[in-house]
């Protein structure tokens, strides 16, 4: 049996509290054995100063519930959070937080690399660089994120 | 009969504008036809969607292929592969 809000799911401009998030993954069952979390983070590098993150509302929720949902099923989690930020994020400022929980370590740390990697490129969000000097450009697609997300297809 | 076009992120800064009205048929037409009219309808809009090799449309918020039937009605999405996380 599975907790109220036992998924969890926001698309926002503010912050997230990542170690509120990992309190509350935590204590969403006594079955659970093992918490796992990732936070992508704006890298920096190559006179990047920023990045500002577009999405498409709506589709955006819809398509985070149904990933929450698939690894829900799939690595048998008692619970997961996916947070995505959206507006302007600087060098160094989180992006996403995924969170998984599970009853054993395995279930919650393949659970949480299905759902950065389908995220990443199954979910309506597009980035645009932003350069010391004021020039931008949009994040190009890579191959690599879309092997990643397709490699989960054949994983049993 | 109509269908709300929505664009985002290179592609709504190529094409200049976030969303248009399109007039279709009251059968419907697959998401290639009306991409085809689009760029039929406007030669900068046909640029910017020849020159993105990797469009992607969804159509009432689920990704869809080029043989999908669009309705009247229908909120059809036209935007670049997806880069979040």
């Amino acid at each position: 049996m599975l907790a109220d809000g036992a998924v969890h799911v926001a698309v926002q401009v503010v912050p997230f509290d990542a170690a509120a998030e990992m309190a509350r993954l935590s204590t969403l069952s006594t079955l659970a054995g093992g918490v796992s979390l990732f936070v992508g983070q704006v890298r920096g590098g190559g006179g990047l100063v920023s990045l500002t993150l577009e999405h498409y509302p709506g589709m955006t929720e819809k398509i985070m519930q149904v990933l929450a949902a698939e690894a829900m099923e799939r690595f048998e989690l008692l619970g997961c959070t996916l947070i995505h930020r959206v507006g302007r994020l600087e060098v160094g400022q989180p992006i996403v937080f995924v969170g998984a929980c599970a009853a054993h370590r395995a279930a919650a740390l393949a659970a949480t690399g299905f759902l950065i990697d389908r995220l990443k490129t199954g979910a309506p969000f597009w980035k645009k660089e932003e350069y010391a000097g004021g020039g931008t450009a949009w994040v190009q697609a890579r191959v690599e994120d879309d092997a990643a997300a397709s490699a989960w297809d054949n994983t049993p | 009969m109509t269908v709300t076009v929505l664009y985002f992120a290179a592609l709504r800064e190529r094409i200049g504008c976030e969303s248009q009205m399109l007039d279709i048929p009251p059968e419907g037409l697959a998401v290639s036809d009306l991409l085809a009219r689009l760029g039929a309808a406007d030669a900068h809009t046909a640029t910017a969607l020849a020159e993105e090799p990797r469009l992607r449309v969804a159509v009432n918020h689920t990704l869809c292929a080029m043989h999908d039937l669009v309705r009247p009605g229908d909120e059809v999405a036209v935007f670049p592969p997806m880069t979040g996380g």
